[in-house]
């Protein structure tokens, strides 16, 4: 894989100089690949990872498993453009396998993600079943544990 | 009441604790530091090798192995030398699994060393070198390799030392804790002085798979004339991330190695036997881990020799290993002073150059056996720290 993507994709907030250093290219080379990425759409945005458990009030995370009945025409993308414009979405995808969709739902409440299901969600067009989980704890987003500074580095030292 | 000193042993009492620890110790007990302090990979060990000791252990697979090791292994590891490093070994009558690199090292002091024989020890280096050569009864003397010369040991240096006593050449490169390494001309320079005055050498190679900058690790037993001369130590710790399997080896002429065994059968047996079946694993199927993790290690080694240098911590670049050795002396601080102090006020750990030699005096050992994140993080708190040490002169 490209070293340059592996680390941004890790942690994006090396500036360029650091990055010439650590892959040993000039600076302009760094930069004008980025902005390759950028404009070409490999990189499509920067963020922050959080940990939203230790945010007071972030409210609740549901992941979504739709089945649906595509369309003649447009397949399974006319249903999931009209479910992506949901702003309470935060991720979607196709899957194979026994549903269709995973859609990622962010919501104040139980209620308030439990009532966005039903009210919007399930009256789409196409839409066969829907099964709600919430999301109790995580452990791992982004490739990065948010559990591990808990139990720290487990190396001792011997001499 | 006992006087216990009365009991112990007069040459262990005149060794002195390791100076790496104190550094260490005064960190566990703060929040939040950093820990470049650290000699062993951060990587876990390959999930394929940890699962081939697994699966042993499930086959009930707990015995004692042979003496000197699994013969399996014992062939895997001469392949495994000949490939990457081009030096033949008999695995039958030149090859000992030993209990880490370290056993392995103090076996060959042990076997070769008499009372009163000159061991010639490169510092900065390993701090195991002095004392297990005391122990063995043998006069450690010590050779400061310079800053200037990228810490290489020379031709004048190695001469300037050798005396009618002199025995044996310890060469620890690639060298923690400089990340020196001799490359193939560094050693023919050197041979001749070998060979003509009659000397042995222990090649501690533990780093040898951790080179930089298009640079092989070439061992000293390929150069010509110096594999009967010499005894190769290394192991699985660093180069496949297995420091706890406890897993080394010596490689050498079959009469030193038949006699190095005699010692490792009374005193250990065997070396751990899971361990064993994993490291088989390790040289079959490892390659490209150990490519990956040396790849990420690069990484690191660069952003940290160029932030160093911008910080005005003026570093050569180290080419082997995982650690990189800045002069500290623009700060007008001791090693002692500036690690102690680093520690306490920015809560970064790094071990004074001192711990490793009188000549590490000025310097400072970083390991970056770490991640990027952490040392992204460290990096910036050594700039303020060295910054506010600016600051305090000048006021």
């Amino acid at each position: 894989m490209d070293k340059l993507l592996e680390i941004l994709s890790e942690n994006s907030s090396f500036t360029s100089k650091e990055l010439a250093l650590m892959l040993g290219e000039p600076e302009d080379y760094i930069n004008a690949q980025i902005k390759e990425y950028e404009q070409s759409g490999v990189i499509k945005g920067y963020q922050a990872i959080v940990d939203w458990e230790k945010v007071p009030d972030a409210g609740v995370t549901a992941i979504i498993e739709l089945k649906v009945t595509p369309k003649r025409e447009t397949g399974f993308d006319e249903i999931a453009r009209t479910i992506m414009a949901f702003e309470e979405v935060s991720s979607m995808y196709l899957m194979a396998g026994a549903f269709d969709f995973s859609v990622m739902v962010k919501g104040a409440s139980m209620q308030d993600v439990a009532s966005f299901v039903a009210r919007k969600i399930s009256c789409v067009d196409g839409i066969k079943a829907t099964a709600t989980h919430f999301m109790l704890k995580t452990y791992k987003v982004g490739g990065l544990s948010l559990v591990d500074d808990e139990e720290g580095d487990g190396r001792s030292m011997v001499l | 009441m006992i006087n216990y000193e009365d009991f112990i042993n007069d040459k262990i009492k005149q060794v002195k604790p390791s100076g790496i620890r104190k550094f260490f110790d005064i960190a566990v007990e703060m929040d939040n530091v950093i820990s470049l302090s650290i000699g062993e990979p951060d990587f876990q060990t390959p999930w394929h090798i940890r699962e081939a000791g697994i699966t042993t252990l499930e086959k009930g697979k707990t015995w004692y192995t042979p003496n000197r090791g699994f013969a399996e292994l014992r062939s895997e590891i001469a392949k495994y030398y000949k490939r990457r490093f081009n030096v033949s070994y008999n695995s039958d009558t030149d090859v000992i699994v030993t209990v880490g690199g370290s056993e392995a090292i103090d076996l060959v002091f042990r076997t070769l060393v008499n009372e009163g024989d000159e061991v010639l020890i490169p510092e900065p280096a390993f701090v195991c070198y002095t004392p297990l050569t005391y122990m063995a009864g043998g006069t450690p003397v010590i050779i400061e390799t310079k800053a200037e010369n990228n810490f290489r040991l020379t031709r004048e240096e190695l001469l300037g030392a050798i005396t009618e006593k002199t025995k044996l050449l310890v060469l620890p490169f690639p060298n923690n804790p400089t990340g020196a390494i001799m490359e193939r001309e560094d050693l023919e320079a050197i041979a001749d002085i070998i060979i003509e005055n009659d000397l042995m050498v222990i090649s501690d190679e533990i780093y040898g798979e951790l080179t930089y900058g298009g640079k092989n690790h070439v061992s000293v037993a390929e150069i010509d004339g110096l594999k009967e001369r010499t005894v190769v130590v290394s192991g699985f710790s660093k180069a496949y991330a297995m420091t706890g399997w406890r897993l080394g080896y010596a490689l050498g002429p079959e009469p030193v190695i038949s006699e190095i065994t005699k010692l490792h059968q009374y005193g250990i047996m065997s070396a751990p036997t899971t361990a064993q079946y994993a490291a088989i694993e390790a040289l079959r199927n490892g390659d490209e881990d150990v490519l990956e993790m040396r790849r990420d290690y690069d990484i690191r080694r660069r952003l940290i020799v160029g932030k160093l240098n911008e910080i005005g911590l003026t570093c050569f670049e180290p080419l082997g290993a995982f650690y990189t050795f800045p002069c500290i002396k623009s700060t007008g601080l001791t090693s002692d002073e500036f690690a102690t102090r680093l520690v306490k006020e920015k809560r970064v750990a790094v071990v004074p150059g001192t711990a490793f030699g009188d000549s590490g005096e000025g310097f400072v050992r970083i390991s970056y056996a770490q991640s990027l994140k952490n040392i992204k993080k460290a990096l910036k708190r050594i700039e303020e720290f060295v910054e506010e040490l600016k600051n305090e002169s000048k006021g």
